[in-house]
C-alpha cells in the first residue's frame, strides 16, 4: 500500500514538474539570483532644450530652420555592464520602439530581472539587428503594424524623423528621413556604449533610473553636416541613410543614472 | 494530504490499483509529450481525415527556404491561413481577397489578366505571379524586395490599388469577426489575432502549396502518366540547351534577377530590381519566374505583355531589345527553328500539374 502511494506521489510530482511551463523565463539554467528592475527613459532634445513637436522652430548646423513632427527609433540588444568587470545583464528579447509623435508617446520602459549589483554603463543598438530583419513576421515592438517596417523592401526603419524646412524642395517643404538598411556598405546599424555619470546599484529596494538624451541637432551634424536643400527625403536603404546613421551614432548620451 | 491519499487507496482493490498505475503512467507520458510548452496547440490538432495537410520535399528538389520555424505546420494553422486567403473582408471594402488575383486553376496566378484589378477597379503595375512552391522561393515579388514568405502579404493588403487597408486597421477589423476566434484558438492557442498570427497562418497555407505532379515530374520519376511524346522530349532537349541557363530544373528558375530583353514599358516605367537596390546595374532586371504550371498561368512577363507561350518563345528568338543590363546569355537571342519553338512549347505544357490545381485542400472552403 505504501509503495503504491509512493509511486503515486512520485508520478504526480513528475507530471507536475514536466508540465509546468516557464514561459518568459529569461534566465534558464542560471542559479536563482536576486533581481530588480532598471527604468530607462528617453528624452529628445534640440541642443539645450526639450523637443517640442510641430510648433517650435529650430536651426541645424548648416543654418537651415526646421520643425519636427515625429521622431521614432528602435533601441535593441540592451546590456548593462557591471562595474569592475563584475556582474552584467543582457536583456532577453530586447526590442523597443521609442516614439515621440504626439498623443501616443512611448519613451520609457523597464529592464526586468537585473541582478543585484553595480553597473557603470549601458550598451545598445540603435536599430534592429539583421537577424530580425530576415526572420519573418514579428510581434510586439517589431510588429510591422507599428509602421516602422518597409513591407516592399523588407526591413525595419531604424530611425524615423519627419518635419518641415523652408530649405527642403520636397512637396510641402517636407523633411522625411526614414533610415534603415541592415547589410552591406550601407548598413545603418549602430551599437553604442554610454558610461553612466555615476554608477548605479540595483538592490532589493533600489530601482535605478537611467535618463538617455537624444539630441536631434546631432542627427544633422558630426560625421556629416546635412543641408536640407540637398537632403530632405530618405525612404529606402542607401548612401543617404548611411550618412544619417553615421550622425545618429553619436546622438545619444546619458544625463542621469541613479535613484 | 497523506491521510487522504491513504484513505482513498485503502478502498482500491488489486485490479483498480493496476488501473491506477496504468493511468498515472499514461498521464506521465502525456505530460512528457507536451513539455514543449508551446503557446500554440497546433500539434494536438486532430487531423481532418481527407484534408490532412503535410509538407514533403519532392525527391531531388533542393531544401525549402521556408522551414516553418516557429510556425509548425498544423491542420488548424493551415485552415486558418486558407480562411484568411479566401476572405474578402481582408480588403477595405470587403470586395477583394488574396484568392481574387491568385486563382487555384491558374496555379494561383491571375488568368488572362496582364495586370490585376484591386479595390475600386484600380490596376497595379505588375502581373500577379503564381504561388506554387512558395516555400522554395528565397525572395518575393518581381523585384525580390521581400525576403520572407511571412512578410509577403503585407504588400497586397496595404497597397492602395489592391486591398487598401492599413495593417493595424485590418488587425482591428479581424478581431471583431467572431467566426475567426475558434480557429485562431485552435491554431495558435489564443483568440486575439495579431499581425504575426495572420502572417504565419497565411505562410502555412502558401508554403504547403507544393506542386510536383506534372507529366514532367512523373517522367523524371519514371512513374505512370509520365510518358512523353517524341515532340515533348525533343522540346526538353532544346529547352535544356537554351533555357536552362536561367530556368534551372527542378524548379525551373535560378531565383536571380535578369534583364531578359523586354522593351521598357514606358507607361509603367518599372525599373525592377533597381527599385530595391537603387543600383544602376539592376535596372530592368526582374526575378526569373518558375515555369512550373506555366501553361495554366498566362499572361506572361512582369507586366503580362505576352498572351501565349508561343509569343514568349518568339520573344527570345526575335524580340530581344539590347541594353546595358541585358543578360549576356540573350545578347544574340536564342536561335531556333519553327519546329524547335513548337517543341519547346509542347514541353512547357508538360509542366502543368492538374493534381495541384484541383487539390481540394487549397480550394476556397466556402
Amino acid at each position: 500500500m505504501k509503495s503504491i502511494f509512493k509511486l503515486t506521489a512520485f508520478v504526480l510530482l513528475a507530471v507536475f514538474a514536466f508540465s509546468s511551463c516557464k514561459k518568459n523565463d529569461n534566465n534558464n539554467n542560471t542559479p536563482a539570483t536576486d533581481t530588480n528592475k532598471v527604468h530607462l527613459e528617453f528624452f529628445n532634445v534640440v541642443g539645450g532644450s526639450n523637443l517640442n513637436l510641430n510648433d517650435e522652430w529650430y536651426k541645424n548646423e548648416n543654418g537651415d530652420s526646421f520643425t519636427v513632427s515625429k521622431v521614432n527609433y528602435y533601441i535593441s540588444n540592451i546590456k548593462l555592464n557591471g562595474s569592475n568587470g563584475t556582474t552584467s545583464y543582457t536583456e532577453p528579447e530586447s526590442y523597443h520602439l521609442v516614439e515621440q509623435s504626439g498623443a501616443l508617446d512611448q519613451t520609457s520602459f523597464d529592464l526586468y530581472g537585473v541582478p543585484y549589483g553595480k553597473y557603470s554603463s549601458v550598451t545598445f543598438m540603435i536599430g534592429v539587428d539583421s537577424i530580425r530583419n530576415v526572420s519573418g513576421a514579428q510581434t510586439g515592438a517589431l510588429d510591422p503594424a507599428n509602421g516602422n517596417f518597409w513591407s516592399w523592401n523588407s526591413g525595419y526603419i531604424m530611425l524615423k524623423f519627419e518635419g518641415n524646412s523652408p530649405k527642403s524642395n520636397a512637396v510641402d517643404n517636407k523633411l522625411e528621413f526614414h533610415c534603415g538598411g541592415f547589410t552591406g556598405a550601407n548598413n545603418t546599424l549602430k551599437t553604442v556604449t554610454l558610461n553612466f555619470p555615476t554608477e548605479i546599484e540595483v538592490t532589493k529596494s533600489g530601482v535605478p533610473h537611467v535618463h538617455l538624451q537624444a539630441d536631434i541637432l546631432k542627427l544633422f551634424k558630426g560625421a556629416n553636416t546635412i543641408d536640407f536643400s540637398q537632403m530632405n527625403t530618405i525612404h529606402m536603404p542607401g548612401p543617404n541613410a548611411k550618412i544619417l546613421s553615421d550622425n545618429y551614432a553619436n546622438m545619444f548620451s546619458v544625463t542621469f543614472a541613479g535613484l | 494530504m497523506q491521510s487522504v491519499g491513504n484513505y482513498r487507496l485503502h478502498f482500491l482493490n488489486h485490479s483498480m490499483k493496476k488501473l491506477l498505475i496504468a493511468l498515472l503512467c499514461c498521464g506521465f507520458l502525456a505530460a512528457i509529450s507536451v513539455t514543449g510548452c508551446k503557446p500554440d496547440s497546433s500539434n494536438n490538432v486532430k487531423p481532418d481525415s481527407s484534408n490532412i495537410i503535410s509538407f514533403k520535399v519532392p525527391e531531388g528538389w533542393p531544401k525549402p527556404v521556408y522551414t516553418f520555424q516557429n510556425n509548425a505546420l498544423s491542420q488548424a494553422g493551415f485552415e486558418l491561413g486558407r480562411k484568411f486567403f479566401y476572405d474578402v473582408r481582408m480588403s477595405r471594402d470587403n470586395t477583394i481577397s488574396c484568392g481574387s488575383c491568385h486563382q487555384q486553376f491558374a496555379a494561383f496566378a491571375h488568368l488572362d489578366h496582364d495586370l490585376s484589378h484591386g479595390i475600386n477597379g484600380l490596376f497595379g503595375t505588375r502581373n500577379s505571379p503564381g504561388l506554387d512552391n512558395a516555400a522554395f522561393r528565397p525572395a518575393f515579388f518581381w523585384d525580390g524586395g521581400v525576403n520572407n514568405l511571412e512578410n509577403q502579404p503585407q504588400n497586397p493588403i496595404e497597397n492602395p490599388v489592391e486591398m487598401d487597408i492599413k495593417l493595424a486597421d485590418l488587425i482591428t477589423k479581424l478581431n471583431t469577426l467572431e467566426d475567426y476566434k475558434p480557429l485562431v484558438q485552435k491554431a495558435y492557442g489564443q483568440t486575439t489575432i495579431t499581425s504575426q498570427i495572420l502572417f504565419r497562418a497565411l505562410a502555412q497555407f502558401m508554403a504547403a502549396m507544393v506542386s510536383s505532379n506534372s507529366k514532367y515530374d512523373k517522367y523524371m520519376r519514371g512513374e505512370e502518366g509520365g510518358a512523353m511524346s517524341a515532340q515533348e522530349l525533343h522540346g526538353l532537349t532544346v529547352f535544356r540547351a537554351n533555357c536552362e541557363g536561367c530556368h534551372k530544373e527542378p524548379l525551373f528558375t535560378d531565383y536571380a534577377y535578369k534583364n531578359n530583353g523586354l522593351a521598357v514599358n514606358l507607361k509603367l516605367n518599372d525599373s525592377g530590381r533597381a527599385h530595391i537596390t537603387a543600383l544602376p546595374e539592376d535596372r530592368n532586371k526582374f526575378l526569373t519566374p518558375s515555369l512550373r504550371n506555366v501553361d495554366l498561368s498566362r499572361p506572361y512577363m512582369h507586366d503580362g505583355r505576352f498572351n501565349s507561350l508561343d509569343a514568349v518563345v518568339e520573344h527570345y528568338r526575335t524580340g530581344i531589345t539590347q541594353s546595358t543590363t541585358l543578360d549576356p546569355l540573350l545578347k544574340n537571342g536564342i536561335a531556333m527553328s519553327d519546329q524547335d519553338k513548337a517543341d519547346i512549347v509542347a514541353f512547357l505544357k508538360t509542366l502543368s500539374d492538374y493534381t495541384f490545381t484541383k487539390d481540394k485542400r487549397f480550394a476556397d472552403p466556402n
